[in-house]
Formats: C-alpha cells, structure tokens, sequence
C-alpha cells in the first residue's frame, strides 16, 4: 500500500474548493446560530446553551455523513445506511440490555466515559460479528441483504421494547430518557468526549482513505490489487459502529423517530453528485460537512423561522423515503 | 399424518381457555354460572378480549394471504405497504375537516384510503425493474415510512399526537371490554368472503396473462382483494392498532405445509394467524404478570425470527 500512496496523483483543485466552501458556510451558519437575536440578557448562558446545541449537532452530522459513506463503501453499494441496517436499533438495544441488567442505579452510577466506552467497545464487537457476516462476502443478492437489515433492526426495536416492559418503571424512565432523541440533550460531560471520540474516528477513516478507495473497487479487485480484504472491513466496521454509537449516545437514536434511516442516504447522495470524484480524502470530508451543514441549516429554519422542534425528523424522512422509492424505480437499487 | 388444520383447531382450544382464565382480577370462570361477579369479568373483558384476538390474527393473517397472491409476492403483508399508515392518514383528514362524522363514515373513509394507498403500493411495484423479488417488501416498507411521515407531520401540527399514537405504535388488546372491539367482526367478515373467491386469488397468483389465458377478469378480483386487505386493515388499526409480522408470516408457514390451493389453505391461515397471535398475546399477559405486555410487542420479536428465518431457509422460489 505504502508503494501505491507515493505514486497517488495529487487531487485537483475544484474538489477542494467544494470542501473549502462547505466548511466556510458551515462557519457561517454556525456563527448566525450563536449570535442570532441574542438579547442583552444572560448572554454567557444563552451562547452556552447554543454552542452546545451546535457541537451536537456538527458532531452528529460529521459521524452520520463519514459513517454511511465508510458503510456504503464495505457493502458496495450506494443506497445502504448503517440505520437501514439497524446499526442504531442495535445500540439501543446495547443500552437497554445493560439498563435492565445493572439496574437504574448501577447505570447511573457508572461514571459516564466508561459506561461510554464499554457501550463502544461492545457495540464494535456485535457489530463486526453480525454486519461482517451480512456484508463480509460481498453483498451478491442486495435486496435480501436490506430486507435483512430492516427487519434485524425491526427485532433490535421489539427486543429493547420488551426488555424496556420487564424492568421496573423507575428503571425504564431511565430507558426512555437514554432513548429519546433530543438535541438539547448533549451535556457539556459527554460532548467533548463524544466529539473528540468522533474525530479520532474520522481522522482514522482519513488515514485509512487510499485503502478505503481500493475497497471501493470491489472484494475480487482489491483482493488481486493485494488489500487485505476482510481485516479492512473489520476496521471499516469498527470505525462505523464508533461513529454510530457516538451520535447515538449524543442526541439519541434518530432511526426510532425516522429520520436518520434516510439522512445519510440523503447525505451520499448530495455528496456523490457534488464532489464527483471516488477518493475518499475528498469524500469523507465532503459528507460530514454537507451532513452538519443540512442539520444545522435545517434545525434552524425549523425551529427559529417555524417554531418546531422535532419537525426536521418527519421532513427528512419523508423526503429521504421519496428519494429512496425514485432510486428504487430508476432500477438504481441493485 | 394427522391433518394440521385438526391440529390446529385443537391447539386453539387450549389457548382460548387459558385466555378466558388469564387475567388480572382472580376469578374461577368455571363456577360463572353461579357466580354474578365472575359472569361479569367473563362477559365484558375476558370473552371480549379473546374473541378480539382470534378475530385479528385471522382476518389479519387472510388479509396477508390475498395481498401475496395479488402482488406475487411472498415476502410482504398489511402491515409493511402503507395500507395501516393509508387508513391511520383517513382517519386523521375526516377527525380534522369533519369531526362530526359517525363512527361508521370514518372507518369508511379510512377503509377508502388504505385501499388508496394499498393501490398505490400495487401501481409502485409494477414500475420496479423485474426479477428484484427482495425489492417489493422494501419499497412497502419505505412507503409506510414516507405516509407514516405525513400522519406524523400533520397531527403534529394539529396537536394530535396522542390521539393517532395508538393507531401508529404497535397493537395491544388490554383496553378491549364489550362495546369496544365489534367493529372487527366485520374485518372477520371481509376476510370470510375473500375465501369464496379463493379459487381466483389462486389463478390470479398465476400471474396476469396466465389468468387472463384462463378467462379470469383480472381486474374485479384484484380490486375485491385489495378492499379486504383495507377493509380488514383500517378496521384492525381502528379498533387495536397495527400488528406485525402476522399477516406476514402466517401465510408462508401455511403455504409450505398446505401448497398454494387457497380454498384448501385459508381456513388453515385464518386458524394459524389466531392461534399465533393468541398465543402471543398470552406471552404477553404472562411474562410479567399481573402487568402487560403489547402484543404487537411480542409479536415484533417473534415475527421479525420467523421472518428472518423464512428468508434465508426458504427455497429461491417465491
């Protein structure tokens, strides 16, 4: 590998300049965020509260953008989402199981960054058992492979209900707080841990792009080219299952209200017609900074300008299963 | 061997038993006769509650028969192609522009729309590219997400979120009392007469030009089909909500058994989608007694298994 990265061609200009221009809008609908209709009141509070709001929201955005792009690229193909595939059902499942068997008492006395990443460590483990086994061998009959993933999700959502059912009722008040998607839920404890978690991750997946690229070209090519194939989609997993549990952890499982199912599917799809290119260098950045730039543009309009909180959701789901069923009908879904 | 559907039958007897028996308030069913207190409990919430179970999981589980048949495919049912979502959103339009209406205009107008938009599902997936069997389910499934959005949006907007949860979130029996669950003798009903017309669901199951070959009108049976899957659905989300996985999977186990004769095999469907979701519903009651579990619950669990299982140990014919 090392060989093939000193021979890469540099990237051209145009593709840098597109993420040049994300970052800079993101910076400025960042900025109208902090500061918009701020009042001469408790300003020191108010820009807390908000720059915490915004950290959440580019974390999350960042982690839903690089996970699906690394995800789409393990299972060679570009309509599939780690929430499609239950990746999010399985944390909260993760969450609920250690709930109902420490109890509410002991999960809440657990400091946070290591009930943190003991959550990770785990979700990384399940997730490379389960999703390698589903994608490892190259995903040949893609429909089945979906309608396994939803339906593993589904299960994932029935097992963690049933669970939540089991547990005492003061316990499951604690479920139900760790499983309801907030943006205002982010802390100023699990933040920085949270954010900093997610750009290790993405800097890994930075660091990982020229073999990211030679994946891309499919498990027989890669294999000849001389990728290790199946550690590399371990990592790719790996990686996956961090960002997830990180977003997840952070504002809470977007797939049970709907909308991240098709977000980052939404998030590819902007990004492969914007950036036009296969390098994942140009990729990875791309998605995660059009993926912050929709949340926080989006979030915005929704509940400033409209007064709305959880609308954005309903509006992404319905817009993202649109673009779903015309990719569907364009026979693009194969 | 001895028949399954006699097996059947005679696993519904236990179970509707048990059902009489389980409950939350102690009382000995059997001395009901005697016992006015006892003949209460029996008469307003133990016998309705039952007979609101059988009645689903059979008319639920036919339903999913027919609408396989239409659409040829095996891996779909009412619940996972908008039509519980279809008749959620006419529910919603005629409590919003025209509250007054009766009880029985509204569960018309929601039974026209889930036959709207069990319809569009049927017109969705005659435009998908041929030989994608696994595509079907999922664009049903995407489009219950994508009508299930705009119920969402609009009761939002109407402060109505409490009011369709129950339709949307998954099916439970444990607020059926007399009064309360008649309505799905009717999709009880619905489902019945489909099995007069069984034998040209199966012809239609041929494919169109195959029945058209054989002189079958294609379509007034599919349009027949497609007003039980709604009827039958709006009724069951109306009365308990949507539950899962049953008109789904039940049609496929009784298929692999019985053969595709539906005439033979809907009275064995409409057996086996009540005892499955009966004896779900006993899980449910039982797990944690005296506390409940939904049933749609339970049967999200179980149906997601046997459904996996189905798509990975079923032969490549569908």
């Amino acid at each position: 590998m090392s060989e093939a990265a000193l021979h890469r061609p540099a990237l051209s200009a145009p593709p840098i300049r597109l993420v040049g221009g994300l970052a800079l809008l993101l910076l400025a609908a960042s900025a109208i965020w902090l500061f918009q209709g701020l009042s001469s009141g408790n300003r020191g509070f108010i820009l807390q509260l908000r720059a915490v709001k915004l950290g959440a929201m580019i974390t999350v955005g960042a982690g839903i953008g690089v996970s699906t792009v690394l995800f789409q690229t393990v299972a060679g193909n570009r309509v599939l989402t780690p929430s499609i595939m239950g990746f999010d059902a399985l944390y909260v499942l993760l969450q609920t199981a250690m709930i109902s068997s420490l109890g509410a008492v002991g999960f809440s006395s657990v400091p946070e960054l290591t009930k943190f990443l003991c959550e990770v460590a785990l979700m990384c483990l399940l997730a490379m058992v389960l999703f390698g086994t589903l994608l490892g061998h190259g995903t040949r009959d893609i429909g089945r492979t979906i309608l396994t993933g939803v339906i593993l999700g589904f299960m994932f959502r029935s097992a963690s209900q049933l669970l939540g059912r089991l547990i005492d009722p003061n316990e499951y008040a604690v479920v139900q707080a760790a499983t309801v998607v907030n943006f205002s839920r982010a802390d100023t404890t699990l933040l920085p841990i949270g954010a900093a978690l997610c750009a290790a991750a993405v800097l890994a997946a930075l660091k990982l792009s020229p073999r990211l690229d030679v994946m891309a070209l499919g498990r027989d090519t890669a294999v000849s080219l001389g990728l290790r194939f199946a550690p590399m989609v371990l990592s790719t997993l790996g990686l996956v299952a961090v960002l997830v549990s990180v977003s997840t952890a952070l504002v809470g499982p977007m797939a049970l209200f709907g909308g991240a199912a098709f977000f980052g599917l939404i998030v590819t799809g902007i990004t492969h017609g914007l950036v036009r290119s296969h390098r994942h260098e140009i990729l990875l950045p791309a998605a995660a900074l059009i993926a912050a730039n929709i949340l926080v543009i989006g979030q915005m309009i929704f509940e400033r300008a409209l007064g709305q909180q959880t609308a954005l959701g309903v509006v992404i789901e319905f817009a993202g299963g649109l673009f779903f069923l015309y990719l569907l009908l364009k026979g693009r879904i194969r | 061997m001895t028949h399954p559907f006699g097996v059947t039958l005679a696993a519904l007897v236990p179970l509707t038993l048990a059902s009489l028996m389980t409950g939350a308030a102690s009382v000995d069913i059997f001395s009901a006769l005697d016992d006015p207190w006892a003949m209460l409990v029996l008469m307003e919430s133990r016998l309705p509650r039952t007979l609101a179970v059988l009645l689903t999981g059979a008319a639920l589980s036919v339903a999913g028969m027919l609408l396989q048949a239409l659409v040829r495919n095996r891996f779909v049912g009412p619940d996972t192609i908008g039509t519980a979502e279809s008749a959620a959103l006419g529910l919603l339009a005629v409590t919003l522009i025209a509250p007054a209406t009766p009880i029985w205009g509204k569960i018309l107008i929601s039974s026209l729309c889930a036959m709207a938009g069990t319809a569009l599902f049927v017109a969705l997936i005659r435009r998908l590219p041929p030989r994608e069997i696994m595509l079907v389910p999922i664009s049903g499934i995407i489009l219950s997400g994508v009508i299930g959005s705009v119920v969402v949006y609009i009761a939002w907007q109407a402060d109505l979120m409490q009011y369709i949860s129950t339709w949307l979130m998954l099916g439970e029996f444990s607020g059926v009392i007399a009064g309360r669950y008649e309505m799905l003798w009717f999709a009880a009903a619905a489902a019945a007469l489909a099995w007069f017309a069984a034998d040209r669901f199966a012809i239609l199951s041929l494919g169109e030009e195959v029945a058209t070959g054989l002189g079958l009108g294609t379509r007034g049976i599919m349009r027949f089909g497609l007003a039980v899957v709604a009827v039958v659905s709006a009724m069951v989300v109306t009365t308990v909500g949507m539950i899962p996985f049953i008109g789904l999977v039940v049609p496929n186990i009784v298929s692999r058994i019985m053969g595709d004769n539906l005439r033979q095999s809907l009275p064995m469907v409409a057996a086996a989608g009540a005892a499955l979701l009966l004896s779900c519903d006993l899980v449910g009651r039982l797990i944690r007694y005296p506390f409940e579990i939904p049933v749609g619950t339970v049967m999200g669990f179980v149906g997601a298994g046997i459904f996996l299982y189905l798509l990975y140990r079923r032969p490549a014919r569908v």
